[in-house]
């Protein structure tokens, strides 16, 4: 199961990934969205995978390890208000300068040859 | 306590001469000078500890943990500089007084020059290295203001440029070679490194770094090959080359020699490298003097001679050559200052600094003249000035010499021809600008300059003239001390005469003045001689190089930011790929000892829905609907999978984010086109397909070697004092709201500023509405429909009472602060859906921004509540109580601090999409007025 974790992990960071490097805004975003998602479950990963142990005293023997969890549950929410952040941003620069191209301008023709 | 207040009352005085603009200039000066003299008296009063052998040190601890202390020390050496740097100082603030045309800035040369004696000062008088360090660099930064003082003429700028990064780069060298020597010793405490001689020069490290603080000295005491900076530092106005050249800036160098001569000093590469860069200086400096037109330009050279005089007998291994070399400190301050500030009259008088124009100046200025013959004597080393003992010292030093072995009997040689040529130097200076026939050209008709002006010359030249016929009576005490310094403990014995009866340095010096009187009155074959030599400029090439520097430089950031925004990322993936990934290829086995867990099969279906959802984001990525649709399955899964792992605080906060999330993408959509063009070429998908999944690989590589071993961690505190200690059994919402209390209160404050941030982003936005989907489509018309308004409305009461529910449970079960603050956003939120933002404005007038600062102030508050307790910051107080009907409930202070999160949470979500909803509206509207 430990690999099936670890390989579902890496699959979202290469989403996410690829989502960044295009070209436009709203790609970029998704993208971002995807890696905080495999960051999210990558710290977590960190306090081990364990099955109904959940941290709640009194309710099994052995516990899961709470910092991880608490440490993710403030980055969800954060990662929350930077998506927001990040695609306000993008209308905002859509809209004054035009284009939801990364860049702020659509690239030029002849060095698009080049890219 | 006294020490720390000599700096403070010059940089006090900084200050104060910095507000004396509207003063007259009387009172601007007065008032400077009023806090240097403070100084002086207090440093005269802590002078006779000095001089009995003790060493008065004031320290303040500042940064422990790294060995940082603000700690001052003054010994003979530090009395000594100190001594000069005050006592010239006030020389030069009362000169400058009269030197300063109406049209220059008086405060601000005041303000300059007192700002760089602070840093002379605490230079001196630092017993942290780190510390000297600071304020060595702040004598390169305040030496380059007062440089630039006339900031419009070019070469003070370029002067003063030049003059920065030469000292500033030595400087650098310099915080190297004391980091080195604070490892080495294990201490930035001046006093344990002065005292670890032999463990620094046992050390490997050892040779690198007396290089590094060598560099620092030469650069600073312009020792050939940095000397260049000084003559174009002659820019300058002429009190501040008296200042800075004479007994301050130049001499810093000087003082870091003698500083670390007790645990640096001793060993051959001291030997060669000081003494040999001090003789090449030396000869160098005296040979070009003679050939300089500029009366600055020659006291530049004559400076450097000087300087490359003292740095010599710091290179040579006897103890009085270090006693030689501070005594020739002292008289060098002293005639090369009043030096400066006869020229300054010169210049003043007659408009020009040119010997080739000024002639004869005998008869229109005797008295000054008279001064400055005294004090050019003196620089020359004739009897009866103290020019002449210290020179005597010198020269009797070098004949002790086994520095080059059978060779070394060059080094009188050399000394006695820079004497000849110091001498040569000196005549010119006398005989072309005080005799020499008549002036040509001058632009300003000569006289004596204002009476007061030649107060601070007077007072040098007399020095110099009683330092010269009675030595000991002034100088003794503070030559003592200063040697006991420099000499770690020891001063040999020596004694500073005028006469020492006829030997070998006498026949030196009558060598000296006679060869030099030779070489002035054959100087006609000379500078014919010099004029066929090719001339190198240190300025074209100095500004060659930076500029060669400056256009590589360019170059390589040209070729690596090209202002794509893409490329950078893709640059930053790179980056880190060869980072994260290097370690693996280091590592031997992947997998670590833990026991793996079977798959069952929810696991593997969960697993393949969240593939499935991730691959289908990226493979409909240009139809941005559905990848934001497939996108929210990933959300999804990601929850269910915190909620397998036991997780159940983190699933539900998943959840309710991913609802907010997508909601907000899809009103962002809105505003967005609803197709991303498909414009990289292949071969950029396959670079990119490349890093993406390489980075990939490398994360669930990570990963996997992170899950399958044992895991060892500080938890166990937590679980077990989360119970007797917050006084709650959810352990995740504990640490929360307890343990880890300031870092949610940082969260929520991101939180909120993230908030007000989108609402500014919002305010006045230029509109790019569309008026139909991306497939002209119109939107449509039933905008709110009724049975999602009723649905909603209905189950808002409800939802409420869920998330005030799972606020109140949190301390004990799953549930808290930020998963019933997202829970009641999301009940509004479907509210806003349902109804629209006008119809909620009418009914809910809230204002966000109050609700994000009232919640976190709760937050605030709370921690801060502790203190009236005399608790530390955000201490959890709880107890139980038996509520009649209820049953016993426990109250803890950490629910108020909950309360906040929530307050904070609840408010900027709903300010998030509420802010962009009603755009959507704004836009409609205006859509049916067109």
């Amino acid at each position: 199961m430990e690999l099936l974790y670890a390989s579902c992990v890496g699959l979202l960071v290469s989403c996410g990934v690829f989502l960044i490097l295009r070209a436009r805004t709203f790609t970029v975003v998704l993208g971002l969205t995807m890696l905080s998602y495999a960051v999210n479950l990558f710290l977590f990963s960190s306090g081990r995978l364990s099955l109904n142990q959940a941290a709640v005293l009194g309710y099994s023997s052995e516990y899961a390890d709470p910092l991880p969890q608490a440490l993710v549950l403030t980055a969800i929410v954060i990662g929350f208000a930077m998506t927001a952040f990040v695609v306000i941003l993008a209308i905002r620069g859509r809209s004054d300068l035009g284009s939801d191209h990364v860049d702020g301008k659509l690239p030029d023709t002849n060095k698009k040859v080049n890219a | 306590m006294t020490l720390l207040w000599i700096p403070l009352l010059s940089l006090l005085g900084s200050i104060i001469s910095s507000m004396t603009g509207k003063l007259t200039r009387n009172q601007a000066t007065s008032l400077t000078m009023l806090m240097p003299i403070i100084a002086l008296c207090m440093t005269i009063s802590l002078a006779p500890a000095v001089f009995s052998g003790d060493v008065i040190r004031d320290t303040f601890s500042w940064v422990p943990l790294l060995g940082i202390d603000i700690a001052f020390r003054l010994d003979g050496l530090a009395l000594l500089f100190v001594f000069m740097i005050l006592g010239i100082g006030i020389l030069v603030i009362f000169y400058a007084r009269y030197y300063l045309s109406s049209n220059d800035s008086m405060p601000k040369l005041y303000a300059y020059l007192m700002l760089f004696m602070t840093a002379m000062l605490g230079l001196v008088m630092s017993n942290n290295i780190i510390q000297l360090w600071f304020f060595w660099e702040l004598t390169s930064i305040s030496s380059f203001l007062l440089i630039s003082y006339w900031w419009h003429k070019p070469e003070a700028r370029k002067g003063a440029i030049m003059s920065l990064t030469v000292t500033g780069g030595g400087g650098l060298a310099l915080l190297a070679g004391l980091l080195l020597l604070g490892n080495i010793v294990g201490s930035y405490n001046l006093d344990i490194i002065l005292a670890s001689k032999e463990i620094i020069q046992a050390h490997d490290l050892y040779e690198v770094t007396l290089i590094l603080i060598l560099l620092g000295a030469f650069t600073k005491s312009a020792q050939f090959p940095f000397h260049f900076w000084l003559p174009h530092a002659m820019a300058a106005p002429t009190p501040v080359s008296a200042y800075l050249h004479s007994a301050t800036m130049v001499k810093a160098g000087i003082f870091l020699l003698a500083r670390f001569y007790p645990a640096l000093a001793g060993t051959d590469i001291w030997f060669v490298i000081v003494s040999l860069t001090g003789l090449v200086t030396l000869l160098f400096g005296a040979y070009v003097a003679l050939f300089k037109h500029d009366l600055k330009g020659l006291l530049a050279y004559s400076t450097i001679s000087h300087l490359g005089l003292i740095t010599l007998l710091f290179g040579l291994d006897t103890k009085l050559a270090a006693v030689a070399a501070i005594f020739h400190i002292i008289n060098h301050a002293t005639f090369k200052a009043s030096l400066f500030m006869a020229t300054g009259i010169i210049d003043h008088e007659t408009g020009t600094r040119d010997m080739r124009k000024i002639n004869g100046m005998w008869r229109f200025m005797p008295y000054t003249a008279t001064l400055a013959m005294v004090a050019a004597a003196s620089m020359a080393g004739v009897p009866l000035l103290n020019g002449f003992l210290s020179k005597e010292m010198f020269f009797a030093e070098t004949l002790h010499q086994q520095l080059l072995g059978s060779m070394s009997w060059l080094i009188p040689v050399f000394a006695t021809i820079a004497g000849a040529l110091a001498v040569a130097y000196s005549a010119r200076f006398i005989h072309d600008v005080f005799f020499n026939g008549d002036p040509i050209d001058l632009p300003k008709q000569p006289s004596e300059p204002p009476r007061y002006m030649r107060v601070p010359i007077e007072i040098l030249v007399a020095l110099c003239l009683v330092v010269g016929i009675f030595p000991n009576f002034i100088v003794n005490d503070i030559l003592k001390a200063a040697s006991f310094a420099v000499l770690g403990g020891y001063v040999p014995e020596f004694e500073v005469a005028l006469w020492h009866g006829f030997n070998l340095p006498l026949l030196m010096s009558g060598v000296a003045v006679a060869g030099g009187l030779l070489l002035y009155s054959q100087r006609r074959h000379l500078f014919q001689f010099q004029e066929s030599l090719p001339t190198l400029d240190a300025k074209i090439v100095f500004d060659g190089s930076i500029d060669a520097i400056t256009k590589w430089c360019q170059v390589k950031v040209n070729a690596i930011e090209n202002g794509s925004l893409q490329r950078y990322l893709m640059l930053i993936f790179v980056v880190v790929l060869l980072f994260a990934g290097w370690p693996l290829f280091e590592m031997n086995q992947l997998g670590g000892q833990k026991q793996l867990t079977p798959i069952d099969v929810h696991n593997a279906m969960g697993a393949a829905l969240l593939m499935v959802g991730a691959i289908s984001t990226v493979i409909w990525y240009s139809h941005r609907v559905v990848s934001l649709l497939m996108l929210s399955v990933v959300g999804l899964m990601v929850s269910v999978a915190f909620t397998r792992f036991s997780a159940p605080d983190l699933a539900l906060t998943q959840l309710t984010v991913e609802v907010v999330t997508i909601i907000l993408l899809m009103l962002a959509l809105f505003f967005l086109p609803q197709h991303s063009p498909k414009e990289s070429s292949s071969l950029r998908v396959i670079r990119d397909v490349g890093i993406s999944a390489a980075l990939g690989i490398v994360v669930a590589s990570i990963c996997y070697a992170l899950i399958t071993r044992p895991l060892e961690s500080i938890s166990d505190f937590f679980l077990a004092n989360a119970k007797t200690g917050g006084g709650g059994t959810n352990v995740v919402n504990v640490i929360l709201v307890d343990f880890r209390g300031f870092d949610t209160l940082g969260e929520i404050c991101v939180l909120g500023i993230a908030a007000l941030g989108i609402y500014k982003l919002l305010v006045n936005l230029p509109l790019l509405m569309p008026t139909s989907d991306s497939e002209g489509r119109p939107w449509a018309k039933e905008r709110y429909p009724i049975l999602l308004a009723s649905i909603s409305q209905s189950l808002l009461p409800l939802a409420l009472m869920v998330s005030f529910y799972i606020f109140l449970r949190g301390h004990n079960l799953p549930g808290g602060g930020f998963i019933a603050g997202l829970v009641t956003a999301v009940a509004f939120i479907l509210q806003y859906i349902a109804h629209g933002s006008d119809w909620i404005s009418e009914r809910l007038t809230i204002n966000y921004r109050k609700i994000i600062a009232s919640g976190i102030a709760i937050a605030l508050f709370t921690g801060v509540g502790s203190w009236f307790f005399d608790r530390p910051f955000m201490t959890t107080w709880f107890d139980y109580f038996d509520i009649p009907f209820i049953g016993e409930i426990e109250l803890a202070s950490a629910l108020v601090f909950d309360l906040g999160v929530y307050i904070t949470v609840v408010g900027a979500t709903l300010m998030i999409l509420a802010s962009l909803g009603r755009l959507t509206v704004n836009a409609q509207e205006e859509e049916v007025n067109v």
